[in-house]
C-alpha cells in the first residue's frame, strides 16, 4: 500500500487539485494536463481553476466540446461567483445557448468574439472559437474534455491562447471521424486523433496529473471501473460501503425485473440475462426487458441515500438513465418506455451520456444479441461511459453469450506503427465487466 | 449496413438477380476514360508485371515487363505508361473556361474574387476494383521521387524522363480518389456496388467476375451459380476461367504458366548474352523474341477478360440517367485537376511524402464535409436512396393536409405557416426539431411543432403506423409579410423533409502551416525540397 492510500480520499483529491493550481498559476510549463476518471470533480476543478485565473487578473478562454458542457459551466460559475462578468460567446443559429443564462445579470451573450473583449471569462464551444481571430492571444486557456476533442480541433484554436489547462477523461470514447484517416496513422499529429496525445507527442515534458478520486462512483463501482478501464491508473470511491444505499418501499413481485433491482440495490450491479439468441440491434425483447426495469424502478418507490443528505431522496425519473450503443436503439426504448407511460427518463447512446450523472443506469448491452464483436461495440470508452454514470446501481441487460462471442471474436484491428496502443483494449476490459457482472446474475426468460 | 441494403440483398438472394440500389448514377462518367488494367509480381511490392491501358475499347495498349524484377525493364513500362498517360491527361489541360475563385489579397487581407482558369473537362482514371486505386497509389509514390538524368546526372539509375511527372500524377489521382464522391479515378466494383446490392458479401462484391455475374448474369442463370463459377471454375490446366481483376494473380498461373515462361525468358537472356558470333546471336535472339512473346500473350490472356469486363461495367452504369448533383460534384473534380496542374506547370516540387500537420487536418475537413453533402446530395437525387433514409428514420414523406397562416412576432412580422403534414414513415423528431425540404434546389428550414391530435382521421381509429406532423416554415418565403407564391406547400401537395441539412457548412479557417501552433510542433520550418529516394539494395537486385 503506498503512502498516499494512507490519506482519506478528501485529503488525496485536495492534494492533487492543489498541485494543479500550483501548475498552472504559477507554472512554467505552456500546458498541464490532467486525467480525470469518472466523476472525480473535473467540472468542479475547471470552474475552481477559471476562478482563481480570473481572481489573479489573467484574461481567460474556456473551450468545452458542446453547447451543453459550455451552458454547465457558465452556470456553475455564476453559482459560484455571481459578481464575475463571464462572456458566453455562441453561435448565430437558434436557441444557441440555454435561456437559463438570460437570467444572469453578470453574464453577457454575444455571437461575436469583440462584444466580448476584456471580460475575465469567455467560454465556448471549439467549433465556434475557430472562427475568432484575434491579434492578442489570450493569456491562459482550460481545454475541458480535451480527450474527446480531435487534434484538429485544437490546431484550430490553439493560436488564441499562451498556456492551457487541458482536462478530460482518457478512459471515455475517442473522438472520431466519419471518413478513413489510416494515411496519418502514427504521425504525431494526425487530425483524427485526440488532443492530448498530439500535445503530449510534441510537448512530453508538460506537467500531468490525475485526480485520484471518483466522488460520483458508489465503493461497489469504483474498483471494478478501476480495474477495467484504467488499469495503470488507478482511482478509487470517495464513498464508502456503507456510505450509500438504495431501499424499495414495494417489494418484491418475483419477476426477474424486480429480482434485478433488487439484486443491484444490493451490490450495485445487476445482470438481468436474457436467453442467447442473434437478434436485430433493436432485439424486441431486451428493449422490453429494459422498458420493465425502468418502469419497476420507479413504480417501487426507491429511495436513495447517499452523503449529501441525510435523510432518503426519492429515486425519481430525473435520476434514472437508461444507455444504449446505437441511436435506434435509444428510440425504441424511448418509444417502448412511453408506452408503459414512462416519458421523463433519460435516454440515449454512450456518446451523449458522456459527463452526466444518474443515481440508477440500465444499459443495454452493446455486444447483447450480436453475431459479430466489431470495433465499434468493442470500444473500451463505450462500456466504460455506460458502466461509470451512475452513483448507486448500474443494471446491465444482455443476451447470455456475450464472453463467447468475445472468444469468437479477438480484436483483429490493424496495427499502425508509430500509434501508441491503448491499454485496456476492449476484449480484455469487457472481459472483466462480464466476469463480475456473472456474480450478479439474474437469468429471465420474458 | 442500413436496413433498405440489407433488404435489397436479401431479395437479391431470393431472385437471384442483384437489385438496384440507385435510380440514377451517382458519379460521373466520363466520355472517354482511359481504362487501367495493371497486374502484380507476387513477392514484391510495386513492381508490375504488365498492364492493359486505353481510353479506345477496341484498342487496349499491352505493356508487359517479362521480367518483373529487372529494373530496367520495369522503368521502360512506366516510361511507356507514361507515354500513354500524360498525353491523355495532357488532352484536358488546354481546353479551359473562365471562372471566379476567392483569394485572400495578400495586401489588404480581404476577400476577393480573382479571374482563373478552370479545365472545362478532366480526365478520369477507370481501375477494375480497390486494390487497383491502391496500386495506382503505390506506383505514383514508387515514382514521384525518382530523378531524371536531365535533374541529377551525377546519381545512378536514372529513372526516364516523364517518369517522375507520371508519379506526380498518379499520386494526385490517388489522393483524390480518398475525397467522398469524386470521380478522378474510380474503382468500377465500388461504384457498381454502389449502385446494384447483390446476394453475396461486400468483400465478395470486390471480384468484378462475381459482381457482374450477379448484375448481369450470363444466359438464364442465377446470379449465385453465375457468381461462384466466375470465382472458381477452371479449365483443363488448372487455369481460372475468370481471371482475377488484379493487380495480384491467381497463384496457380504463377505457379504452372508464369515461372516457366519467365525462366525460359531469363534462359534465352542469359544464352543470348553468351553468343559467340553474330550468327549464335541471331538465333538466340529469335529465341527471346520468342520467350518474350509468349510472356506477353500470358499477360494479355490475363488481362484481356477483366478489360471486357471493365467496360461491360461502364456501360451498365451509362444506362442509368446522371443524378442531379452529379455535375457539381465533378466540377469540383475538375477544380482538383486544374489546381494540380497548375502547381506542376509553375515547377513545385512533388507531393511531400507525409502531410504537414496543417494539409492533414485540412484535408480531413474537406473530405469529412464532402462525406456529408455526398450523403445529402445523394438522397436528394434518388428517391430510392431517399427512401433508405426514411427507412432510417432520417427523412419523412407524406401529403400535406392543412396550411395555417401565423406570423412572427416583433415589429415586422413574418410568414410562419403552420403545416400539417400526414407520413406513414416512423421519424424521432425532438422538441423544435428541425427539419428540410428541397425548393427549388434550395433547403427550405422549418420547426417540428407537435404531432397533431387527428379529429377522425388516423387517431386512435387510424391505421396504426401513420402519423399527423405539424411543422412551422421558418424561411425562403421571401422579405413580404406574404409568402411568395410557391414558397409554402399546400394542401394536397406531396413533401418529403430531411433531418438532415442538405449544404454542409464551411469549416474554420486553419492556421497556415508556418503559424502551426506549440501544441502541434510548431512552424516545421522553411520548407526543405524533397530528396529523391536513395537507392537501396533493392534498387538493384
Amino acid at each position: 500500500m503506498t503512502i498516499e492510500a494512507v490519506f482519506d480520499a478528501g485529503t488525496a483529491a485536495t492534494r492533487a487539485t492543489d498541485a494543479i493550481l500550483r501548475d498552472t498559476l504559477h507554472g512554467t510549463a505552456r500546458g498541464v494536463v490532467v486525467d480525470s476518471p469518472p466523476g472525480a470533480g473535473k467540472s468542479t476543478l475547471v470552474v475552481r481553476a477559471a476562478l482563481e485565473l480570473a481572481d489573479a487578473g489573467r484574461p481567460l478562454m474556456v473551450v468545452a466540446q458542446t453547447n451543453a458542457q459550455v451552458d454547465d459551466l457558465v452556470l456553475r460559475l455564476a453559482e459560484k461567483n455571481p459578481e464575475l462578468p463571464v462572456g458566453r460567446l455562441h453561435s448565430s443559429d437558434t436557441d444557441a445557448y440555454d435561456k437559463t443564462l438570460d437570467g444572469l445579470p453578470n453574464v453577457r451573450k454575444s455571437a461575436k468574439a469583440g462584444d466580448l473583449a476584456g471580460l475575465p471569462v469567455v467560454i465556448s464551444t471549439a467549433a465556434k472559437w475557430a472562427h475568432v481571430k484575434t491579434d492578442e492571444p489570450w493569456r491562459h486557456a482550460i481545454v475541458d474534455e480535451a480527450y474527446q476533442m480531435r487534434s484538429d480541433g485544437l490546431l484550430a484554436v490553439a493560436g488564441l491562447f499562451e498556456r492551457a489547462l487541458f482536462v478530460g477523461d482518457p478512459g471515455q470514447l475517442d473522438p472520431f471521424a466519419i471518413v478513413g484517416s489510416e494515411q496519418w496513422a502514427g504521425l504525431s499529429y494526425d487530425p483524427s486523433a485526440s488532443a492530448v496525445s498530439t500535445l503530449l507527442a510534441h510537448n512530453p515534458d508538460l506537467p500531468q496529473h490525475r485526480l485520484p478520486v471518483s466522488w460520483r462512483l458508489p465503493a461497489s463501482a469504483a474498483p471494478l471501473v478501476s480495474d477495467a478501464f484504467y488499469p495503470y491508473t488507478p482511482f478509487r470511491s470517495g464513498t464508502g460501503p456503507g456510505d450509500r444505499a438504495l431501499s424499495f418501499g414495494v417489494p418484491s413481485d418475483g419477476s426477474g425485473p424486480d429480482r434485478v433491482i433488487d439484486e443491484a440495490a444490493e451490490s450495485g450491479w445487476g445482470l438481468l440475462e436474457l436467453p442467447a439468441r442473434h437478434t436485430p440491434r433493436t432485439d424486441p425483447e431486451a428493449v422490453r426487458a429494459v422498458a420493465s426495469v425502468v418502469r419497476r424502478l420507479l413504480d417501487r418507490g426507491g429511495a436513495a441515500t447517499s452523503e449529501r443528505s441525510p435523510a432518503p431522496t426519492p429515486l425519481t425519473a430525473d435520476r434514472v438513465a437508461v444507455g444504449t450503443a446505437h441511436r435506434d436503439q435509444a428510440a425504441a426504448v424511448r418509444a417502448a418506455l412511453a408506452e408503459l407511460g414512462v416519458t421523463e427518463v433519460t435516454v440515449d447512446t454512450a456518446n451523449r451520456l458522456q459527463g452526466r450523472e444518474y443515481d440508477v443506469t440500465v444499459i443495454l448491452h452493446p455486444l447483447s444479441g450480436r453475431p459479430d464483436a466489431t470495433a465499434f461495440h468493442l470500444e473500451t470508452g463505450r462500456l466504460c461511459v455506460l458502466a461509470s454514470r451512475h452513483r448507486h446501481a448500474c443494471i446491465v441487460v444482455c443476451r447470455a453469450g456475450v464472453t463467447d462471442l468475445l472468444d469468437a471474436y479477438p480484436s483483429t484491428e490493424p496495427v499502425q506503427l508509430g500509434t501508441a496502443v491503448k491499454f485496456p483494449d476492449g476484449w480484455e476490459a469487457n472481459h472483466a465487466v462480464l466476469a463480475h457482472l456473472a456474480e450478479h446474475r439474474v437469468g429471465w426468460r420474458p | 449496413m442500413s436496413l433498405i441494403a440489407t433488404l435489397a440483398r436479401l431479395e437479391a438472394v431470393s431472385t437471384g438477380r442483384a437489385r438496384p440500389t440507385a435510380t440514377v448514377r451517382h458519379r460521373h462518367l466520363s466520355e472517354r476514360p482511359l481504362v487501367f488494367v495493371p497486374l502484380t509480381t507476387a513477392g514484391e511490392a510495386g513492381a508490375p508485371l504488365g498492364a492493359l491501358v486505353g481510353s479506345d475499347r477496341d484498342a487496349p495498349r499491352l505493356l508487359v515487363v517479362a521480367q518483373p524484377r529487372d529494373r530496367d525493364l520495369r522503368f521502360a513500362f512506366l516510361a511507356e505508361l507514361a507515354d500513354i498517360v500524360l498525353p491523355y491527361i495532357d488532352s484536358y489541360a488546354d481546353a479551359v473556361e473562365a471562372a471566379e475563385r476567392s483569394e485572400t489579397d495578400p495586401e489588404t487581407g480581404k476577400r476577393v474574387k480573382v479571374e482563373v482558369e478552370l479545365c472545362s473537362d478532366a480526365p478520369q482514371l477507370i481501375v477494375p476494383s480497390r486494390a487497383g486505386v491502391e496500386y495506382v497509389r503505390l506506383l505514383g509514390r514508387s515514382m514521384r521521387f525518382r530523378r531524371t538524368a536531365e535533374q541529377d546526372p551525377q546519381t545512378p539509375y536514372p529513372a526516364p524522363p516523364r517518369v517522375p511527372l507520371l508519379g506526380r500524377w498518379l499520386t494526385h489521382f490517388g489522393e483524390r480518389s480518398r475525397v467522398p464522391g469524386s470521380s478522378l479515378l474510380l474503382a468500377l466494383t465500388e461504384v457498381l456496388g454502389r449502385h446494384w446490392a447483390t446476394g453475396q458479401s461486400s468483400l465478395e462484391d470486390q471480384h468484378l467476375g462475381a459482381l457482374l455475374a450477379w448484375i448481369a448474369p450470363p444466359g438464364g442463370d442465377g446470379g449465385a451459380e453465375a457468381a461462384l463459377r466466375a470465382e472458381l471454375a477452371r479449365d483443363d490446366k488448372g487455369q481460372l476461367l475468370c481471371p482475377p481483376a488484379g493487380p495480384a494473380t491467381d497463384p496457380a498461373f504463377d505457379n504452372k504458366l508464369l515461372a516457366p515462361a519467365i525462366e525460359r525468358y531469363d534462359r534465352a537472356r542469359t544464352a543470348l548474352a553468351a553468343a559467340e558470333d553474330g550468327l549464335q546471336a541471331d538465333d538466340r535472339l529469335g529465341e527471346l523474341t520468342a520467350a518474350e512473346r509468349a510472356i506477353h500473350e500470358l499477360v494479355l490472356s490475363r488481362t484481356l477478360p477483366t478489360w471486357e469486363k471493365v467496360w461491360q461495367g461502364l456501360d451498365l452504369l451509362r444506362e442509368l440517367p446522371e443524378g442531379a448533383h452529379v455535375e457539381e460534384r465533378w466540377t469540383r473534380d475538375r477544380w482538383s485537376f486544374t489546381g494540380h496542374r497548375d502547381r506542376v506547370v509553375a515547377g513545385e516540387p512533388p507531393q511531400p511524402r507525409r502531410d504537414d500537420a496543417v494539409t492533414a487536418a485540412n484535408k480531413l475537413a474537406t473530405r469529412e464535409r464532402e462525406q456529408g453533402r455526398l450523403d445529402a446530395q445523394e438522397a436528394l437525387d434518388d428517391p430510392l436512396v431517399m427512401a433508405g433514409r426514411r427507412l432510417a428514420g432520417e427523412a419523412f414523406a407524406g401529403e400535406v393536409v392543412d396550411v395555417v397562416m401565423t406570423y412572427s412576432e416583433g415589429k415586422r412580422p413574418s410568414p410562419r405557416p403552420l403545416v400539417t403534414v400526414r407520413t406513414d414513415d416512423r421519424t424521432h423528431l425532438g422538441e423544435r426539431a428541425r427539419v428540410f425540404r428541397s425548393l427549388g434546389g434550395k433547403p427550405q428550414a422549418a420547426e417540428f411543432v407537435r404531432r397533431a391530435d387527428p379529429d377522425g382521421a388516423g387517431g386512435e381509429d387510424g391505421p396504426e403506423d401513420e402519423s399527423l406532423l405539424v411543422l412551422r416554415i421558418v424561411d425562403k418565403m421571401g422579405r413580404g409579410k406574404e409568402p411568395e407564391e410557391g414558397s409554402v406547400p399546400e394542401k394536397g401537395d406531396r413533401v418529403c423533409f430531411t433531418l438532415f441539412e442538405h449544404e454542409q457548412r464551411g469549416g474554420a479557417k486553419l492556421p497556415d502551416p508556418e503559424d502551426t501552433p506549440w501544441t502541434h510542433g510548431g512552424p516545421p520550418g522553411e520548407p526543405v525540397p524533397e530528396t529523391a529516394d536513395s537507392v537501396t539494395e533493392e534498387d538493384t537486385l
